[in-house]
């Protein structure tokens, strides 16, 4: 697939599949993640899009029996190499999901117990604010940072999150259904939020929402299921503005005109 | 609002557009015949008929609006229905060419035609005739038909160009015929009009089917400059 770039980029997959158990889940996907863009990964219910996310920071290997073959490439070494500590990579790519998660903390320590375990030194003060600020919630929260994170909204817990993912200083921000489990408006924010964020980091989202991935992201892959075997196979990807308007295969078009999916 | 609802309402729209386009068809011809036949009668119908163009084309243009503001359309949805709304101006503009045409005869009054029209209404039938496959191709989504029906217009401008040259030999043996043959040239102009914005149908046409947007080489645009016709 052609992609304009100028050779830099966040992830590089290469024949990537991810097995549960004897069951193949997405099978030989080959995706080049552009650096400070955001990349959505589209496709109907079951046919692997949060799996695929979840392989880009060695999450599946929470869950017993699943394995990953294939390579994942982040600054040229392959995440899977035996040699790689997956919490290093759990550091530098960050993860966001689809329901609000603070700890039944304070909202200072959600954001500084990361940064905390992961050994910062410097002021802890400041990277609290920075990030909050960050993710566009300093001015709601300043004034009650000793308050527990659960008091907040469902979009203001959402941004919170993003924070405490921040505060470790990742490369890259996988958001899995960030919004939806929020309201419109607070979606909105999330949205808004994504494009101030690319700025510094590499997002790549998973959305059932296929207008939310036309506003928020620069490119998208589409996903979908492979009938021979039930396993995920990407099927086309591209700028999101080609996606949506013209999109190259009538599985795609079919699917994001709601013809099927 | 499900897809079975946008599906039915984008076939909806279509019938509409086919429908319009036939009033248009209809207005051309009869303008040209009312000019052809001194019949002002007729060509005052022309003006209510060009009323209803205009009042269809509004209607058209709402709903298309409303779809895209409940449907949130992408990738052929999103084609189509821009492409309509691009079809629906030049339908209304083709409509307004008839008028023209129509006002034409008014303004000629009783005076005798200085010649008996022949490829005036030839032009007619082949900008009608254009237009009516133009829609039938943007409708059936007929690529093909897309890219062939442009190639017509070239039939359309030597249409034009006889005409305009049998009008300036007359304005030069006898200059109290400047007049109605200026209007004559008015008339034929604004069907030449006509077949240029076919053209532009079928560019819409190839959008929708391929997602390009493409322009058809205008060969009108150098009989402008070269006959200095008017604009």
């Amino acid at each position: 697939m052609e992609i304009n770039t100028l050779g830099n980029y966040a992830i590089e997959v290469r024949d990537l599949s991810v097995y549960y158990e004897d069951f193949r889940a997405v099978k030989d996907i080959s995706l080049l993640i552009e650096r400070q863009k955001v990349t959505a990964i589209i496709g109907p219910s079951g046919c692997g899009k949060s799996t695929l996310l979840r392989s880009f920071n060695r999450m599946n290997e929470l869950i017993p029996a699943a394995r990953a073959e294939g390579k994942v490439i982040l600054e040229g070494n392959n995440i899977y190499d035996p040699k790689v500590d997956p919490v290093e990579v759990r550091r530098r790519i960050g993860m966001v999901f689809q329901k609000p998660n603070p700890f039944p903390k304070s909202i200072y320590e959600n954001v500084a117990w990361g940064a905390r375990i992961n050994g910062l030194k410097g002021n802890m003060d400041d990277l609290v604010e920075e990030s909050l600020r960050a993710a566009a919630l300093w001015e709601e929260v300043k004034d009650k940072l000793t308050q527990s994170g659960l008091s907040l909204s469902g979009g203001q817990q959402q941004r919170l999150c993003i924070a405490r993912a921040i505060a470790i200083r990742p490369e890259i921000i996988l958001m899995d259904e960030p919004a939806s489990a929020l309201d419109p408006i607070a979606t909105l924010r999330i949205e808004e939020l994504m494009r101030d964020l690319v700025e510094n980091y590499t997002i790549i989202i998973v959305t059932h929402n296929m207008q939310q991935a036309a506003r928020v992201s620069d490119y998208t892959a589409f996903l979908s299921l492979d009938e021979s075997d039930r396993a995920g196979v990407l099927v086309e990807y591209g700028d999101t503005q080609s996606i949506f308007t013209r999109p190259a295969k009538k599985v795609t078009e079919d699917y994001i005109t709601g013809r099927f999916g | 609002m499900t897809r079975e609802t946008l599906e039915k309402a984008i076939n909806q729209m279509l019938d509409e557009v086919v429908t319009l386009g036939s009033l248009v068809e209809q207005a051309i011809l009869q303008a040209v015949d009312s000019l052809k036949e001194r019949d002002f009668e007729a060509s005052r119908e022309i003006y209510k008929a060009d009323r209803e163009i205009n009042r269809r084309r509004y209607e058209l243009e709402e709903s298309v609006i409303s779809l895209i503001a409940l449907h949130q359309p992408v990738a052929i949805d999103v084609r189509v229905l821009t492409a309509a709304l691009e079809i629906f101006t030049e339908l209304e503009r083709m409509g307004d060419y008839a008028k023209g045409i129509a006002r034409i005869n008014l303004l000629i009054g009783e005076e005798k035609l200085i010649k008996p029209l022949i490829d005036i209404p030839r032009m007619a039938e082949v900008t009608a005739d254009m237009l009516h496959r133009a829609l039938r191709a943007f409708v059936e989504r007929d690529e093909v038909a897309a890219r062939a029906i442009p190639g017509e217009d070239d039939r359309v401008d030597e249409l034009y160009n006889q005409v305009y040259r049998e009008l300036l030999t007359l304005m030069f043996s006898d200059p109290k015929k400047i007049d109605q043959a200026n209007y004559l040239l008015w008339a034929a102009h604004n069907l030449e009009r006509v077949a240029d914005r076919v053209t532009n149908i079928c560019e819409r046409t190839i959008y929708v089917t391929t997602g390009e947007l493409v322009e058809f080489d205008r060969s009108d645009d150098e009989l402008e400059t070269k006959s200095g016709g008017p604009g």
